[in-house]
């Protein structure tokens, strides 16, 4: 037996899933946060079933992606299985034109009437036994959020059962309204304030200013949380109670050997020096840990609370006529965004996008110039040493690359580029604990992804030193990396390491004693000359592999002629 | 005494803060079933929320739903205003 969710999109169906199956699924205040199914399984009675969040559809007569496997999830369904129609109650009428169109596929049916405490601020009363006396199947009043009702939807699922609801297609709206006009009462009442400010985040003249705001201070946040607690939490972990032990580890093992320095790494001046003895344990675990997840943190606590306050999709708004020159439109913000923290999620939510124009272009520039937490907090910490300035140029020159060369892509690629159709859900105010659960998911997802990788980095890095490989590779491509990049030849082991892991490879930059110009350009060489191997992967599962060949030869060649133009162009 | 005429304008032309009656969705099916999926159809009352500059995308409201079109779709979707309105 299965039992699929499904229901508008952003109806809350991830929290439902969430709150049943105990797992861990994203969920946020915007449309499309579930790009493809995830299953799970509960409880039901003694038995174990298989729950499904199947992405939110409006309809079954599928406009998107995502739609046509919600609409094949429920083609695909056996005798037995249940659907949990999760609705709106705030909106009803839309929600049901949905649940008439499930209905009419005669599959056992309860329907969750979701949002149920907001209809109260909303002035909106709806006679939930009324509807189940029309619908004939159990109508249950839930706050997914919360959690209330759903233990009481739990016991109806096995009261589910098709409907005997009869009507004609074209008479479906009609019914519908009828069916609204008998359950729904709605009394006028005040603008909240939060609607008052949905509302002037949406307007130019106060829109604009606001967003300029939100995204300073979103990004004066970060580093706050991000510097601090690497400056009082992880270096003082590292330096004062791993090192001592390290140091012991190193004496017990002889202070020097191969095993020594794949474990510990070299010691410079007699110490551990975390950016440089490049051990497993030394470099290997701070890296992600001491230097990088404070970052991550910081970043997932910043998105996640604008996501569940429902600004994304209003910020979507406002940078749809930007987009549009680079051929998309304001929703793929969604993609760049999540980008910043790591370009897996942000390749993956591509899909939010209609056309194969629009995801390929998305997904290059993105790839290309939008740097994840792991690489920026690795530059941040490197470069930031000679002055926020430099930082500047890093930032400055990924936005200007992103700009023209989505510029360029939409002059160039062909296809159709369709204009944005966004709902914009009520700005909601972040419910602590779904908040707290989403950046544990997201912090657990980091550290299962990048320790591993970095680990195997470190000992990569390790093994090619040892048997002269980036010497040799270094002398091969010396032409190109010193000549036109200006870097030192040893540079190339970056480039071949970066493919792993951007954060290890820019902490091999450290004991190169590279000159600041000679920093910035192999900061934004790394950043842009090709995707790590984790987002390589889910790129050539969203573009299909002539897609991601054609886009990987672009990467290549713009990261060569930008970190060229800027060996060129600056001082020093 | 002059009865108030309704005048037909479409979504992109009407002015941030107007209410109006949908009556026609012109530009193929696509959006007219895109709006229809929010329940935003013909006959539907509608009021514009906002508009972005440089021809950039309009804010529409039915009920509790809230859509942001581009300016195409609103040029395509006609609206009865009141005249003085």
């Amino acid at each position: 037996m299965k039992i699929l969710l499904m229901g508008n999109p952003n109806v809350g169906k991830s929290v439902v899933f969430n709150r049943v199956t105990g797992a861990n699924v994203i969920a946020s205040n915007y449309a499309g946060t579930t790009v493809e199914y995830t299953k799970g399984s509960m409880r039901l009675g003694d038995t174990r079933v298989e729950l499904i969040d199947v992405p939110g559809t409006y309809t079954l007569e599928p406009t998107s992606k995502a739609e046509e496997i919600a609409v094949e999830m429920l083609s695909e369904h056996t005798d037995g299985d249940v659907v949990i129609n999760v609705v709106e109650a705030t909106n009803l009428e839309r929600s049901l034109n949905l649940t008439l169109q499930l209905l009419k596929r005669k599959i056992p049916i309860v329907v969750a009437l979701n949002f149920w405490d907001e209809t109260k601020h909303k002035g909106i009363s709806i006679d939930h036994k009324k509807l189940e006396q029309i619908l004939g199947v159990p109508c249950i009043p839930i706050c997914a959020v919360t959690g209330e009702g759903v233990n009481h939807l739990v016991e109806k699922i096995k009261e589910a059962k098709p409907s005997n609801y009869e009507y004609e297609d074209e008479e479906r709206w009609h019914e519908v309204g009828d069916i609204v006009n008998k359950v729904q009462n709605v009394t006028h009442r005040h603008h909240t304030w939060l609607e008052r400010l949905g509302d002037a985040s949406v307007r130019p003249l106060t829109g604009i200013p606001m967003a300029v705001v939100v995204m300073f201070l979103a990004f004066k946040v970060i580093r706050f949380i991000g510097e601090g607690l690497i400056g009082y939490v992880g270096e003082p972990v590292f330096e004062n109670l791993w090192a001592p032990v390290m140091m012991k580890l190193s004496a017990f093992m002889g202070s020097g050997g191969f095993l020594h320095d794949l474990v510990i790494g070299q010691l410079i001046d007699g110490e551990i020096d975390f950016g440089q003895s490049f051990g497993l344990l030394t470099t290997g675990l701070f890296i992600p840990i001491g230097a990088v997840l404070p970052y991550v943190f910081a970043f997932y606590v910043v998105l996640s609370l604008l996501e569940d306050f429902g600004f994304i999709p209003r910020l979507a708004v406002m940078v749809d006529t930007l987009m549009h020159r680079l051929g998309l439109h304001g929703f793929a913000i969604v993609p760049m965004l999540l980008g910043l923290g790591c370009n897996v999620p942000g390749a993956l939510s591509t899909r939010v996008l209609e056309t194969r124009r629009e995801r390929f272009i998305a997904a290059t520039i993105l790839s290309i110039a939008v740097p994840c937490a792991a690489l920026q907090a690795m530059v941040v910490a490197l470069v930031g040493e000679h002055g926020t300035g430099y930082i500047a140029i890093i930032y400055g020159t990924l936005l200007a690359v992103w700009i023209i060369l989505g510029l360029i892509f939409n002059k160039t690629v062909t296809g159709e580029s369709p204009e944005i159709f966004l709902e914009i859900p009520p700005y909601r105010i972040p419910y602590m604990r779904s908040l707290l659960k989403k950046i544990w998911i997201r912090i657990k997802w980091f550290l299962k992804e990048a320790v591993p990788f970095v680990l195997l980095g470190v000992l990569i890095v390790n093994l090619l030193y040892t048997f002269g490989i980036i010497q040799f590779v270094g002398k091969i491509t010396a032409p190109v990396v010193t000549r036109v990049l200006g870097l030192p030849k040893e540079a190339v082991g970056a480039l071949i390491v970066g493919f792993l892991r951007k954060d290890v490879a820019v902490g091999m930059l450290i004991p190169l004693g590279l000159t600041i110009k000679q920093l910035v350009v192999a900061s934004i060489v790394l950043a842009m000359y090709f995707p790590c191997v984790a987002t390589f992967t889910t790129l050539i599962k969203e573009l299909g592999i002539v897609d991601m060949l054609k886009s990987a030869v672009i990467m290549v060649v713009s990261s060569f002629v930008v970190g060229g133009l800027l060996n060129l162009i600056l001082p020093g | 005494m002059t009865e108030a005429k309704a005048v037909r304008v479409s979504l992109a032309q009407m002015r941030p803060g107007q209410k109006g009656k949908i009556v026609e969705i012109n530009g193929g099916y696509g959006l007219a079933r895109k709006l229809e999926a929010l329940g935003i159809r013909t006959g539907k009352e509608i009021t514009k929320v906002s508009e972005q500059l440089m021809r950039g995308p309009v804010l529409l409201q039915h009920n509790n739903t809230q859509a942001a079109v581009g300016f195409g779709m609103a040029s395509r979707v006609l609206v009865e205003v009141d005249g003085e309105g």
